[in-house]
């Protein structure tokens, strides 16, 4: 069944731009990346939009879609009324580049500063031994398709420039929490966790795990977590020198 | 515009092109070898299409099964590739596979484990054991992350967004430098390097029926043709024989393998297990012939022998391809592929969450309770630059390639598991290759202004050229011309056809006219990447025209049976000004040692 779907797009670059509408054939089964590249390949030759898997693995093709950040490529037309004008604008927290395309760098910038992993000495036999409910808790933060819908989402950068200094955003947050809880880590990284996350900042309104296309709890899962390690570090003298001295062991 | 003087300039060591997982790897073992390196990569850091793969990665820890070995992985792979691949190649992959593995769990990698606490390994396609390591079914996307994570942490300079367009040589033929441009900003840089490494993937975007990303435009294979290069198995084209059919907008996207590794089986619209009918000559030895004794394997495989569903890719794909065209295919022209009905809801959903995922999104289908439909789906080429085994060079001097743009490793057909292992391993090689070559180059001469200011030229024509065709149009066609004419089961009428619009469209592709300016601009990115997309689709329809016979990746309807004189040849395909040329040449022989593997079966 094929349709006429009426698509406003953004258009324009960091001078600038505006909503622009569109008619736009489509069919049934169809996902908003398929508007858009319809829409690219017969109206708007340089129509910017980025995309690479078409199949939510990649978080490439984020937009705010009716003011919700998501992934174009997984929003079926379907969740729309028939007659319902769908709004396509860039991600809100990062600057534009030009139309849906937006410089991600920020988040790029922050991943430089999340420690090294450094693992424990691997076992004679060349092998590391993990048990499944061990790497369980980190598998859940690889999960994570860096679409930055979170990091567009959280309200202590989306309208704040001036946090994203000290503020790495959760995306992040879990790559903290994932050294945190790896089975084979040996260093204690909660100053940086403090220091360079601005962990701090976050006020657990959730909003990230609710767009989550992945559905990872970032906020139960990795933040909170990591917040009480912070202030367990910060607030424990004696935990605090006795990290100093021995190396922790790799679970706690 | 065109002022080489105006243009960004780097100097470096070793320029990697493509940052899937073998150009990571190979950025950090040129990193690791003392080079001076760059990644360039076309999307952003962490989006190659490596994240897409989704099965595992094949190495003979033996894990699950201790007689597994890598001899046992090299002649499964030599049999998947029907005896055509380059065996030192095949040889160097089995032994190395395993510790590349290891290596990834160093670097942070959190695998899928045994009740022993190693890493667990599922059945694929074509193995004799249990052998991918792997995350659930997101095992791409755990190799790039650690990769990405381990590149960021050694400091390598990472070129996002970036296209290379043209590579450069001296006066002595040996590479140069690389010409590309910013996608952001259309701005030119060179870069000076007397080392490339080309990790650029595939070509799978001539297809019109594809699992493959934009990426996906034969980049490498063009640029090193264009250098002097010769590719090699071009005719050899994956099909996966699964892929999503319905709807219409996710029609090619990946169905992993892992289903029917972990249980699901293929039916026809009678619900038969037609797989049974389908088992070749080849593979009967080691295939079940009925479904009591597939159904016994997954625990026992010392007594029993493998489902059919678990026949190497080429064979799934004809038998589905056949099914279908014989009137019992699925309603929207697959077949059946069930796990729904053999295996629990927990289990599905813990072992492939994101086809699970993926399938309940985007067609309404939940794959714990209802059969998923799929069919055949352009995935791989087999084909790509000759290379030295050992050291992943070509004949170009300081010419180096790994992973899918890389020929020779997979012979006329890959199995699942063997991109993953196959990216790492030579990955790793020709990196630390690349950055040992680099280093010992003592003279090396700039990059000439007049060759610069013809590269800057050439990626601006379309900006200048007035014929009106619109890049996008020309692209489908081309997809329509490659899908029809050179897929799945071919000829040599459709072929000689084929060979005839790509030449064309080639001129069409002269006269390519793209909208607005060079900031960020895909209809601009389209018209330079047709040009590859063209020439590689050129070579595969003249090498696939050229063997006449049905081998693996390579199926003729004139030509059905396999042909003992082709099995010790190899096609190789050369630039002859625009056009391409064939070569023929002798497969290398493998020593009586390794011969002895394939005596027993
Ligand atoms: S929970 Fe924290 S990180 Fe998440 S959106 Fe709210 S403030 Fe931001
Ligand atoms: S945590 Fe979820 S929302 Fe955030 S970047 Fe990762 S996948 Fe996207
Ligand atoms: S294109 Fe990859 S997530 Fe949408």
């Amino acid at each position: 069944m094929t349709y006429d779907l009426n698509l406003r797009v953004w258009r324009g670059d960091a001078s600038g731009g505006e909503l622009t509408d569109y008619v736009v054939p489509v069919e049934e089964g169809e996902v908003v990346l398929d508007a858009l590249h319809r829409l690219q390949a017969t109206q708007t030759g340089d129509l910017a939009v980025r995309w690479n898997c078409k199949a939510g693995k990649c978080g490439s093709c984020s937009a705010e879609i009716n003011g919700k950040p998501r992934l174009t490529c997984m929003t079926r037309l379907s969740i729309f009324e028939p007659g319902e004008t769908v709004t396509v604008t860039p991600l809100r927290t990062f600057p534009v580049i030009r139309d849906l395309v937006t410089d991600v760098s920020y988040n790029y910038e922050k991943a430089k500063k999340v420690p090294t992993f450094s693992p424990e000495p691997r076992q004679a036999d060349g092998t590391y031994r993990m048990q499944q409910e061990d790497v369980q808790r980190g598998q859940e933060f690889r999960k994570c398709i860096e679409c930055f819908l979170c990091q567009s989402v959280c309200h202590v950068i989306r309208d704040h420039e001036e946090n994203k200094e000290a503020f790495s955003g959760p995306r992040l947050f879990l790559r903290y929490a994932e050294l945190q809880m790896h089975p084979l880590e040996t260093n204690d990284h909660r100053d940086a966790a403090r220091e360079e996350s601005g962990v701090g900042m976050c006020n657990i309104t959730k909003c990230c795990t609710e767009v989550c296309p992945e559905g990872i709890k970032i906020t139960d899962n990795a933040i909170i977590p990591v917040k009480e390690h912070v202030v367990d570090r910060s607030y424990d003298p004696v935990v605090w020198l006795g990290r100093k001295i021995f190396r922790r062991s790799s679970d706690d | 515009m065109t002022d080489p003087n105006s243009f960004e300039r780097h100097r470096y060591d070793v320029i990697v092109v493509g940052a899937g997982g073998a150009g990571l790897r190979a950025a950090i073992a040129a990193h690791d070898a003392g080079a001076k390196v760059a990644i360039i990569c076309k999307s952003l850091l962490g989006k190659a299409h490596t994240v897409m793969a989704e099965g595992g990665i094949a190495a003979a820890m033996g894990n699950v099964w201790s007689e597994d070995n890598w001899k046992v992985h090299f002649r499964d792979t030599m049999r998947g590739g029907k005896m055509l691949n380059h065996w030192r190649m095949a040889q160097l992959h089995a032994q190395e596979s395993a510790n590349r593995v290891h290596e990834l769990e160093e670097w942070g990698a959190l695998f899928d484990r045994t009740a022993e606490g190693l890493i667990s390994q599922r059945d694929f396609g074509g193995h004799r054991y249990a052998r991918l390591a792997h995350v659930g079914d997101r095992t791409g996307l755990e190799l790039i992350r650690t990769l990405q994570q381990r590149a960021v942490a050694l400091g390598i300079d990472v070129f996002m967004e970036c296209t290379v367009t043209k590579l450069f040589r001296d006066d002595e033929q040996r590479i140069s430098g690389a010409f590309a441009y910013w996608r952001e900003s259309g701005r030119f840089i060179v870069f000076d390097a007397p080392a490339v490494v080309l990790a650029t993937g595939g070509i799978g975007k001539s297809y019109k029926v594809t699992s493959n990303s934009w990426e996906y435009t034969g980049d490498g294979h063009a640029l090193a043709l264009d250098s002097g290069a010769s590719l090699v198995n071009m005719e050899f084209v994956q099909f996966h024989p699964t892929g999503m059919v319905w709807p219409p907008s996710v029609k090619g996207i990946l169905v992993t393998e892992s289903v029917r590794g972990d249980g699901g089986v293929l039916r026809n619209s009678e619900g038969r297990r037609f797989m049974f009918d389908y088992i070749p000559e080849y593979f009967k030895a080691e295939t079940a012939d009925t479904e009591e004794e597939a159904d016994r394997w997954y625990d026992d495989k010392s007594n029993n022998r493998r489902p059919p569903e678990l026949l190497p890719r080429d064979e799934v794909a004809r038998a589905i391809n056949a099914e279908v065209k014989a009137g019992r295919g699925s309603p929207h022209g697959g077949v059946f592929l069930d796990i729904a009905s053999r295996r629990s809801t927990e289990y599905i959903e813990r072992r492939l969450p994101s086809m699970h995922h993926q399938f309940k999104e985007l067609a309404d289908v939940d794959i714990t309770a209802e059969a998923m439909e799929v069919g055949p789906t352009c995935h791989y080429v087999m084909g790509g630059v000759a290379v030295d085994a050992d050291t992943a060079e070509s004949v170009v001097p300081g010419l180096y390639a790994a992973g899918e743009v890389a020929g020779g490793m997979h012979g006329s057909n890959r199995l699942g598991g063997n991109s993953l292992s196959d990216l790492l391993v030579f990955g790793r090689r020709a990196g630390e290759h690349a950055a040992h070559g680099a280093t010992e180059r003592e003279q090396r001469a700039p990059v000439s202004d007049d060759d610069i200011r013809a590269a800057a030229e050439a990626a601006l024509a379309p900006f200048e050229q007035d014929g009106g065709e619109n890049p996008y149009t020309l692209q489908h066609e081309l997809q329509d011309v490659m899908h029809s004419l050179v897929g799945i089961i071919r000829q040599a009428s459709e072929m000689e056809k084929a060979l005839e619009e790509i030449a064309r469209l080639k001129e069409r592709a002269a006269k390519l006219t793209v909208e607005g300016h060079r900031q960020y601009n895909p209809g601009w990115h389209l018209a330079l990447d047709i040009r590859n997309m063209l020439r590689v689709s050129e070579c595969i329809a003249l090498a696939a025209l050229e063997r006449t016979e049905s081998r693996g990746g390579h199926t003729r309807d004139d030509f059905p049976t396999t042909d003992d004189s082709w099995a010790t040849v190899n096609l190789h395909c050369i630039a002859d000004g625009d056009s391409v040329a064939i070569r023929h040449e002798q497969l290398p022989a493998m020593p009586d040692e390794l011969r002895e593997l394939f005596q027993e079966t």
